[in-house]
């Protein structure tokens, strides 16, 4: 794909170091991590429960800040940016998907596609778009109207991955995708997770406890203690 | 447009959280119909004293100082204004008119009822500035009376009665008095008024009780005031002059002292349902920590997740207060009717005009009690949000 050399990176690490302070004793989460993730990869991130995996991706999904060392996510130093700037960042260049799917109760399927775009434009009558992109994730029509409680797992993390599509995010974050899911359910979310990174070109950073899912990656990091082994 | 979202949050939260908003809400109805109520009944509970009192402040009543007259020697009698005295009021407030006053009290035989009344002596060129006449005329000559209101009423008095003053003589009815209202100076409602000629002749008396200034430009009281204490007491309290603008003013604070505080008592019940919009918005932002976390997540920003919380504040807070301000009207109309047995002082603006203050407050300590949880939902850390089960 479009790794070729020279490019710039999207995800750069440079010594970063995470530590919490916890009441009994700090705990450090990342460990000296320098990284470079290029546009269009497909990286799986595994690890032991602790090693610092969820770290890493909230990081990446300026979720959080580092104690030291410096993250770029687009060329921009996340460390120095102001929470506003954080969350619109989240808002325009990254989408998540969890393994809890995590739609939002009070509102129906395509409404949960809508919301992120209606964040950015402000325009609350974008429904084609939205429509468009659930389409893409073979969910059928009927179910656009239901509310996340009455979808399968499947369905609700198709749903998930059409919010997190439909402001057309160079980056897509992923906590174990599949976790929630029956093997036949994630091997077909993965199939779309991995046609998004061919087709599409999105760059997708992914964690997983599951090899068998780590397979649809280009590489594999793996992370002990804070540590990119 | 994007405003609309959020507001499309709240309200869906507010709805599925029915019966927990049902709650909040009517305590912010009780709270608005309390405040509300109070205000009406303070502002009616005003309203019917002043209409009850029948100066309109344009008075100054002239007394004898009670107490310490009868050194002076001026006169038959003593505590009584002599024509002297009355000459010298007139000097200091011309061009303004002194109405000297006799009044005394007298038992009367009314058919073959004996009854007892008030009764004034009055120039009957002086009656048309004091009273005004509801039926038959105004008085003329010695040997008439004119019959206050409630007096007639009470002893079914009509214009050609005839009125017997023990020895003093036979008074025929020539008119009846309209009603009058509680007075400051005189009160001819439960009493008669004759000419006081016939008063002097009758008692014997040729000093008088008391003399009313009736004031043409009310800015000039408290000169009119001076002037005349200036012309009697300058070397010693020979009259004590009120003005009844002054005495209608402290009445009328302290009546407006007493709405206060009964709006204030209306208030507290106000601030507890504001505490009950607290109390509920904070387990809605713990309930949905979650939530929060996945919208912050997703890019939506800190003012916008406030906006949420506000949303559902203000919500719950016009919907209370506006069912509150319609039920206040009901409200006010009962305590009305419980306390001052009518309703004429509800539907007139300085009464209405609580509804809207009741209203305003209520939005008003909905939000304030959103502000705290609002702010809380949207400085969670999106990371701890988020891990919340």
């Amino acid at each position: 794909m479009s790794t070729s050399p020279g490019e710039e990176a999207i995800i750069r690490f440079r010594d970063v170091t995470k530590i919490y302070p916890l009441p009994g004793g700090d705990v450090v989460a990342l460990d000296n991590v320098s990284l470079s993730i290029l546009p269009g990869d497909f990286i799986a991130i595994m690890g032991p429960s602790g090693s610092g995996k969820s770290t890493l991706l909230n990081l990446m999904g300026c979720l959080d800040t580092p104690t030291s060392g410096t993250l770029f996510i687009k060329g921009r130093d996340v460390g120095s940016m102001t929470d506003e700037e954080q969350t619109s960042l989240r808002r325009d260049h990254i989408g998540f998907i969890f393994q809890q799917f995590n739609l939002i109760p009070l509102l129906t399927a395509l409404e949960n596609v809508q919301y992120p775009l209606i964040l950015k434009t402000g325009d609350r009558t974008c429904t084609e778009r939205c429509i468009e992109v659930l389409k893409s994730m073979d969910l059928q029509d009927h179910l656009f109207s239901h509310k996340p409680s009455e979808l399968s797992g499947g369905q609700q993390q198709r749903v998930a991955i059409a919010r997190s599509l439909v402001n057309d995010p160079e980056i897509l974050l992923a906590d174990e995708p599949t976790g929630n899911l029956d093997t036949k359910t994630g091997s077909s979310i993965m199939d779309l997770l991995k046609d998004l990174n061919e087709r599409k070109g999105k760059t997708i950073i992914m964690v997983t406890h599951d090899p068998g899912v780590a397979k649809f990656a280009h590489r594999t990091i793996r992370i002990v203690d804070g540590k990119i082994s | 447009m994007q405003k609309s979202l959020f507001f499309d949050f709240a309200i869906r939260n507010v709805r599925l959280h029915w019966f927990r908003s049902l709650l909040a809400v009517i305590g912010i109805i009780i709270g608005v119909v309390a405040i509300v109520s109070m205000g009406i009944l303070g502002n009616s509970l005003v309203l019917a004293i002043s209409d009850s009192l029948s100066t309109v402040g344009d008075s100054v009543i002239i007394t004898p100082h009670a107490g310490g007259m009868g050194g002076m020697g001026i006169g038959g009698s003593d505590d009584l204004l002599t024509e002297r005295m009355i000459e010298q009021i007139r000097r200091a407030v011309a061009p303004d008119v002194t109405i000297p006053i006799y009044s005394g009290s007298a038992r009367m035989t009314i058919g073959t009822e004996d009854t007892v009344g008030v009764v004034y002596g009055l120039d009957p060129d002086d009656i048309p500035i004091l009273l005004e006449v509801e039926e038959g005329a105004l008085l003329k000559g010695e040997s008439g009376a004119m019959a206050g209101a409630k007096f007639a009423e009470d002893n079914e008095l009509k214009v050609g009665s005839r009125i017997t003053l023990k020895d003093k003589g036979s008074l025929r009815v020539v008119g009846i008095l309209k009603e009058r209202g509680m007075g400051f100076d005189i009160n001819p409602d439960y009493g008669i008024v004759v000419d006081g000629n016939w008063y002097q002749k009758a008692y014997n008396q040729q000093d008088y009780d008391m003399a009313i200034v009736k004031v043409k430009d009310l800015s000039r009281i408290e000169q009119t005031k001076d002037a005349i204490e200036k012309q009697l007491n300058r070397r010693e309290t020979e009259v004590d002059v009120i003005d009844t603008k002054a005495i209608l003013e402290t009445i009328l604070t302290a009546f407006g002292q007493i709405s206060t505080f009964t709006t204030a008592i209306g208030g507290i019940s106000l601030i507890v349902a504001g505490v009950s919009i607290l109390n509920i918005m904070m387990m809605s932002v713990t309930e949905r920590i979650k939530e929060i976390g996945v919208l912050r997540s997703i890019g939506t920003q800190r003012k916008e997740v406030r906006s949420i919380f506000l949303y559902e504040a203000l919500v719950l807070g016009v919907i209370g207060s506006v069912i509150g301000g319609v039920l206040s009207i009901f409200g006010g109309y009962a305590i009305s009717i419980l306390m001052l047995q009518t309703t004429e002082y509800l539907f007139v603006p300085s009464s209405l005009v609580y509804v809207f203050y009741g209203i305003a407050f209520g939005i008003g300590t909905s939000l304030l009690s959103g502000l705290y949880p609002a702010w809380k939902a949207s400085n969670l850390n999106p990371i701890e949000a988020l891990r919340h089960e």
